[in-house]
């Protein structure tokens, strides 16, 4: 008998465990959700357990809560910490001139973790558990994909800051990063006018490389250019040794790398290495800013091209300023970039349609959002309230010794969005929503 | 045909540093019987190494030396994966001889701290170093036939620390105290052998390589807190294609993967050509199921 | 006699406290937390599996996230499928494919996906144990090719993102039998579904180990050769067992991916893969209950570290790895010993009949 005892004792320990990780923050019971009762009833209960996850709507009190969503660990925490960063650094900002409705904005912080199905729970969490009014987050396509489901069926709003593949819009995401036709699509045409028709595809193996890449190719067969290369490599690759045999072999007239994070660094040693100048291939890179170009070397890079729509030294009063203050509050050897100063701007274009809305209900939001302004660093960006993207205006830069990028051309004026490449009549195949 | 050539090269580039990076692990694994999934971490550990000489040589030494950072890198990146290595040992290796299942739990959460370790010190984003000039250009052959003298010098750390393993283990007497100790522990030991300094020392030794492939892979791809992750499936592979337990076998392994994962990746693609050499692996033992050079020993029981 | 009886009704404890506790959550925890809960009770499901393999048969395979993915995928196929009724699904648009593919037209059938669940990942397990366990590939020799596979796989759905939805998986599903997965009665419905499965499939196994086959799966992880010099295939048996793994990986996969909405290539890879071992090993392997309960404790932790120190979560699970494997050999179960360790110390008498004991379990 005496043996049961602590059986009994370890079934009561393990219990006690799971019961005490499971129930921080926890609020009604599922079942009462179930038969339609309200939650947060057991709010009071489960107050002071922990600072960040008490229950109640997100407007209560003097603050108004925010939710960021970014990696903080795994392979996307490398560029994801930077852009949490900004968006600290803007909600601080906001703070110190007043905040929002007059109340001040608090942020709650999430780890996506390089996992989708961790950006989903997460997402859930924040909208579930801590009610948050909105959410700044999301680098991957995937991520944001794992967690629009869970902002539809929660009427959340996500701001997306990242540029993308496009051929979407869900009206409970908004679309701070550029659009295909305004990146992808003015860069390879700038590029074939420019250094000659002939074109190698380069690419991370995942959705945004692939989609790019059939838009591009669905361009170069509209305006006569030619595809003489397409390559993929997964993840994690760090051999591009065959890949630029491979392009030597081709005789481009310049590269289009869509390449990702870790594969970049491999691909432009390599093609140093092999004695290849910006000179000898040209490369045009949507996925190589600022910050990337750190890690990389600016030696290895210097002379190729990237395209955005800002960079560091873009020329406004507004980006002197937004540069001063991210550096030093990070530090002086920090960089920003465009995913940086997107997330800065999603932040102020959120606080904007609050005011404007007069209340932080999502659906009021979405709907002030529809036109609003906001004097960005890279200059004005307006939302498009038809399809909830930014007219941006398009920069190509090249990249100088000192690991900054120098802007070449430019568009005159912000370009509107267009995520379904509906203006186009080559990319009618490509939609499937729109043709 | 100069692509032809190029691509023969490339292929025993790619084994050379397949080669290096598994060298290590030829040791702590084939030898050792320890499967250590912290060996991608002592490559990163070697790696930040040669990161942090060469700021100390940019910020303390005149320019006109700063090319002879590489020569101390890597004897730098060397004992300081070693360093680690030895207190792994001594922490929790030890514990671990004979229980091989438990070693590989216990180093994957070795790898997960080290990984964070870094990502707290030296921030998540990669890091740059820039490599010497004399190892910048490369030896033209034809107009556009060209050797990257990088690939070369790689090659030839390879084969030199291939040459020292080799000569180490078979040809001297720690080397052969070595191989007693990973054979027969108890008779090792009552013929008066130390077998916890053995274990320690050559576990060192095993992480130091590790840490010098580390410090080479810096002059050639990214250095950031997740390096090791991307090494340490084709490292293992290496190791058992070519029989765990024999360095010969681990030579094999790479000029197998190396030369065969570039050819496919040059007729097919980068995913492709992946897969595919893995599916020859899986069909290779298969025939031999451990590995080209099986270790054969009476023992019946693993 | 009596010895032997208490002992294995300590974890059959252990696993009715954690069916108990798992059946009563929704009375008092929020539809988010019963979900996540939900999530690793599908974890907890593959962890039996896992324990089956390696636990009780000593085979420690570090690919099983291949057939969990493959459940979830096939499950996936169905659920997407629904969702996007009579249009393609939309992956497919932007990759350029115009029709149907022809093995993604079975799957609109609830039944037939059910049954691929299961029969995916048992037939390709049946075909790898085949070539693996009769060539007598095995030991850590078979733990690393298993890796190679889910590393394999992961990199051929990726590649195939006009069939398979490359890297961003399939998500964005809408109802299930034609109810709508948001809606808080289907989560609660599926809850219990899991919650079903994971308790039938631990009989299952509890069913198997008592019989004479488990002793055999037994003898082989302590012996394989003296089982094979005995007569017995133990090939057969090592594809059987290695087989039921994969079918209930499967069927963890398809509760999964109902559940969490969302399957991606990044899920079959090799760091998920381990991870399981990690429960299986931390919950304590060759028990059953064990891993169950290392399944929930450890991704409750994960949970909990990383909503609380985002940035430290890393290094708190590397740590809780690397102590309870150094100095639990036995998992958390073995915690069981500990009490009668202790006793001994005080009462002299007990000592040698406990040390007989101890030395009973150490002999396992």
């Amino acid at each position: 008998m005496r043996k049961w005892k602590w059986v009994n004792r370890l079934a009561a320990a393990g219990m006690a465990g799971i019961l005490a990780l499971s129930l921080a923050g926890c609020s009604g019971g599922a079942l009462s959700e179930v038969s339609g009762e309200s939650q947060g009833q057991t709010a009071a209960e489960n107050a002071g357990t922990s600072g960040t996850e008490t229950s109640g709507s997100a407007e209560e009190g003097d603050t108004i809560k925010v939710g960021i969503l970014h990696s903080l660990s795994g392979t996307m925490a490398i560029s994801e910490t930077s852009v949490r960063d900004a968006e600290i650094l803007a909600i601080e900002e906001i703070n110190a001139a007043g905040g929002v409705l007059g109340k001040q904005i608090e942020y709650v912080v999430e780890d996506g973790a390089s996992d989708n199905a961790t950006f989903t729970e997460k997402a859930t969490k924040l909208l579930e558990s801590d009610q948050v009014a909105t959410v700044f987050g999301c680098w991957t396509s995937a991520s944001r994909k794992a967690v629009i489901p869970v902002f539809e069926s929660h009427n959340g709003l996500l701001w997306y800051p990242v540029q993308y593949e496009g051929m979407e819009s869900s009206k409970n995401v908004m679309y701070i990063g550029a659009a295909p036709n305004q990146q992808i699509v003015p860069a390879v045409e700038y590029l074939a006018e420019n250094y000659g028709p002939k074109i190698f595809l380069v690419g991370s193996d995942y959705v945004f490389p692939r989609t790019a890449n059939s838009i591009i190719k669905a361009q170069a067969e509209a305006m006569g250019y030619e595809i003489v290369g397409e390559e993929y490599t997964p993840m994690g690759h760090t051999d591009y040794t065959t890949i630029i045999n491979k392009i030597q072999a081709a005789q481009p007239n310049f590269v289009f790398n869509t390449l990702n994070g870790d594969s970049n660094v491999a691909f432009f040693k390599q093609l140093s290495d092999a004695g290849l100048t910006a000179d000898d291939v040209m490369t045009c890179s949507v996925s190589i800013a600022e910050e990337e170009i750190a890690g990389i070397g600016a030696s290895y890079l210097e002379g190729h091209l990237v395209s955005w729509n800002y960079y560091q030294t873009t020329d406004t009063p507004e980006n002197e300023k937004f540069v001063a203050a991210y550096k030093a509050k990070y530090g002086e050897d920090r960089v920003t970039d465009d995913p940086i100063e997107a997330g800065y701007d999603a932040v102020y274009l959120w606080a904007a349609a609050v005011e404007k809305a007069g209340t932080t209900d999502v659906d009021a939001v979405r709907e002030a959002a529809a036109g609003i302004s906001f004097a960005a660093p890279e200059g004005t960006i307006t939302i498009d309230g038809d399809n909830q993207h930014v007219y941006k205006t398009v920069r190509i830069g090249e990249i100088n010794g000192d690991g900054l990028i120098d802007e070449i051309w430019a568009t005159d004026e912000p370009v509107k969005p267009d995520p379904y490449l509906s203006g186009y009549d080559w990319a009618a195949g490509l939609s499937g929503q729109e043709s | 045909m100069e692509t032809f050539i190029m691509q023969i090269f490339n292929g025993i580039s790619v084994s050379s540093i397949y080669l290096l990076a598994s060298l290590g692990l030829a040791i702590t694994f084939g030898l050792m019987g320890v499967i250590n999934m912290a060996h991608g971490e002592f490559i990163m550990i070697g790696a930040y190494t040669a990161y942090v000489v060469q700021n100390l040589f940019r910020a303390y030494l005149p320019a006109g030396v700063f090319d002879a950072y590489v020569f101390v890198a890597i004897v730098a990146s060397f004992f300081t994966a070693a360093l680690f290595g030895a207190v792994l040992e001594r922490l929790m290796i030890c514990r671990l001889y004979g229980r091989t299942e438990d070693s590989l739990l216990v180093t994957w959460g070795v790898s997960l701290v080290l990984q964070q370790l870094a990502r707290s010190i030296f921030g998540a984003p990669n890091v740059g170093v820039d490599s010497p000039s004399f190892l910048a250009g490369n030896l033209r052959i034809t107009s556009t036939l060209a050797l990257p003298y990088k690939r070369i010098f790689i090659l030839f750390i390879a084969l030199i620390c291939l040459g020292g393993v080799y000569a180490l283990m078979y040809k001297s007497r720690q080397g052969r105290n070595i191989r007693a100790v990973m054979q027969n522990r108890n008779m090792a030991a009552s013929l008066g052998v130390n077998t916890r300094r053995i274990d320690s020392v050559t576990f060192a030794m095993g992480s130091g390589l590790a840490g010098l492939a580390g410090c080479t892979l810096t002059w050639i791809g990214p250095i950031g807190p997740t390096l090791g992750t991307n090494y340490i499936v084709d490292t293992f592979m290496t190791v058992v294609v070519g029989g765990a337990g024999s360095i010969l076998g681990t030579v094999l392994g790479s000029g197998f993967i190396g030369i065969g994962g570039t050819a496919f990746e040059f007729f097919t693609n980068a995913s492709v050509g992946k897969v595919l050499i893995f599916a020859c692996i899986i069909l290779l033992l298969q025939f031999r199921p451990k590995g080209i050079f099986a270790v054969r020993n009476r023992a019946l029981e693993d | 006699m009596e010895k032997k009886k208490w002992r294995p009704d300590v974890t059959i404890v252990l696993a009715l406290v954690i069916f108990l506790f798992l059946a009563t959550t929704p009375f008092y925890l929020s539809m988010f937390r019963v979900s996540l809960l939900g999530k690793y009770m599908c974890y907890a499901i593959v962890a039996l599996g896992l324990d089956m393999i390696w636990g009780y048969t000593g085979i420690l395979s570090l690919g099983h996230g291949v057939y969990f993915g493959l459940g979830a995928y096939c499950m996936a196929m169905y659920l997407k499928l629904e969702a996007s009724g009579s249009s393609l699904p939309d992956f497919m648009t932007w990759s350029g494919v115009s029709e149907l593919p022809l093995f993604w037209k079975p799957f609109g059938n609830p039944v037939f996906a059910m049954v691929m669940v299961i029969g995916v990942p048992v037939i390709l397990a049946v075909i790898i144990g085949y070539l693996t366990f009769l060539n007598r590939i095995r030991g850590v020799y078979f733990s690393i090719l298993s890796q190679a596979m889910a590393m394999i796989l992961s990199v051929l759905l990726i590649g195939s993102q006009e069939y398979t939805g490359g890297s961003n998986g399939l998500t964005n599903f809408t109802t299930i039998f034609g109810k709508s997965l948001s809606s808080p009665s289907t989560k609660l419905a599926l809850y219990y579904a899991t919650l079903i499965a994971l308790i039938l499939i631990f009989c299952v196994c509890r069913f198997l180990i008592s019989r004479r086959i488990g002793k055999i799966f037994i003898a082989i992880r302590d012996s394989e050769n003296r089982v094979r010099f005995t007569g017995y295939n133990t090939a057969v048996y090592k594809v059987f067992v290695y087989g039921l793994s994969a079918a209930i990986a499967g069927i963890a996969g398809a509760l999964y991916v109902s559940q969490v909405g969302i399957i991606t290539p990044a899920d079959v890879n090799i760091t998920p893969s381990v991870e399981m071992i990690i429960w299986v090993a931390i919950g304590g392997k060759g028990t059953l209950a064990g891993p169950m309960l290392g399944a929930l404790l450890v991704n409750g932790l994960k949970t909990a570290a990383s909503e609380n120190f985002p940035e430290l979560w890393s290094y708190f699970l590397g740590f809780v790895f690397i102590f309870v494997i150094l100095f639990m050999p036995g998992g958390l179960v073995s915690l069981r010993e500990l009490p009668g360790r202790i006793a001994r110390k005080f009462s002299s008498k007990k000592a040698e009949e406990d040390e007989l004991n101890d030395a009973f379990i150490a002999d396992r």
